[in-house]
């Protein structure tokens, strides 16, 4: 580490972030659940939302965490972009994740899929483009996105790195 | 939680028993966990959501279904392979009757666990076949979570530990029973 390296934020499960330049956000562990990352190239602000599942219609909870479904995530994550001075016409998408984890006749719930069709429902509402994804499959990915220059690090024990 | 933990406690118990026999060693568990952990912790028994585990995964059926993790580090696996099957294990990855006998192995238990817990609490609960996976533990784990996702920030998590007698060898059990099971579990134990 030095004194001018970027700060690292780390976004857990069902939560989500955003930064102006310079700075890392990371979110480990992807599984079914799927990494959004919204990005203004202009103000170089970044913002990224670990999502696990689909629709807050399924919600049993009290208070909605909004950050854990992709139809309330993609709104807030807007928001708190918009708030750092991200316009929302310049935002560009890409995501990762939505693995089915497990080869399973009988999984009728495929969440994973199901959590990349309903990110992309919400980034169509909004007119935001999706310029590049790296989702499904039946592996893990961590993800980290560099404000700077908008680039998505995607990591994975079967295929090493890739970016995006 | 007690019962909950003496529930695990039962499980794993004749669990051990089986993979004892198995390995024709020793086995020795530790007193289960159970508690409520918030997502971003379900990993800490694990080394870290980025730590690589060999995971065998069943769906429980029945009554009371939930999900059911069998986790050992590459270490252990491959341990518990040269032990079971003399297997000598030295590549990197694992060939295809070598990951065969992992999921072998976790059926077996996973079978003994939940049928010994079935007997106790009185409620039918039965393993689909076994779904094996290498991978990052918070991919894996986050799949079980799923259901309590709905719910809240928290799932209920029964910790198992096992090792074999030389601790060499270091397994966990996970049972994430879904939400609606844990107070029918409550229910049928008389305990509010």
């Amino acid at each position: 580490m030095t004194l001018s390296s970027a700060p690292i934020i780390k976004v857990g499960m069902a939560d989500l972030n955003a930064i102006k330049s310079p700075g890392l956000l990371k979110t480990s562990g992807l599984g079914s659940c799927v990494g959004l990352i919204l990005y203004d190239p202009i103000q170089r602000i970044a913002g990224m939302a670990h999502i696990m599942l689909p629709s807050s219609d399924i919600a049993r909870e009290q208070t909605i965490n909004e950050a854990k479904y992709a139809d309330t995530a993609i709104p807030a994550l807007i928001e708190r972009m918009t708030k750092l001075g991200a316009k929302v016409s310049s935002l560009q998408a890409k995501m990762a994740g939505g693995a089915q984890m497990f080869v399973l006749n009988h999984d009728t719930m495929r969440i994973g899929p199901r959590n990349v069709e309903s990110c992309k429902e919400m980034l169509q509402k909004y007119r935001i483009p999706l310029i590049a994804e790296d989702t499904g499959g039946n592996y893990g990915r961590s993800i980290e996105i560099d404000s700077s220059n908008g680039v998505l690090r995607i990591r994975s024990v079967q295929n090493g790195v890739k970016l995006l | 939680m007690d019962v909950l933990k003496e529930i695990g406690n039962i499980g794993a118990g004749h669990a051990a028993t089986a993979l004892s026999k198995m390995l024709d060693k020793q086995v020795d568990m530790n007193v289960p966990n159970a508690k409520l952990v918030p997502f971003d912790q379900i990993t800490d028994s694990l080394g870290g959501e980025e730590q690589v585990v060999v995971a065998v995964y069943f769906r429980v059926l029945g009554d009371a279904p939930g999900n059911l993790f069998f986790v050992l580090t590459h270490d252990s696996a491959k341990k518990l392979l040269k032990g079971m099957i003399g297997l000598e294990v030295t590549a990197d990855g694992y060939s295809d009757l070598e990951l065969s006998a992992l999921s072998e192995v976790g059926n077996i238990l996973a079978g003994s666990y939940l049928s010994s817990l079935s007997d106790f609490i009185k409620i039918n609960m039965q393993p689909t076949v076994p779904a094996l996976a290498i991978d990052m533990a918070g991919a894996i784990m986050s799949y079980g979570m799923i259901e309590y996702g709905q719910m809240g920030e928290q799932a209920l998590f029964i910790d198992t530990m096992f090792m074999d007698g030389s601790e060499e060898v270091e397994g966990h059990f996970f049972l994430i029973p879904d939400p609606d099971s844990v107070s029918k579990i409550f229910q049928v134990l008389g305990v509010q």
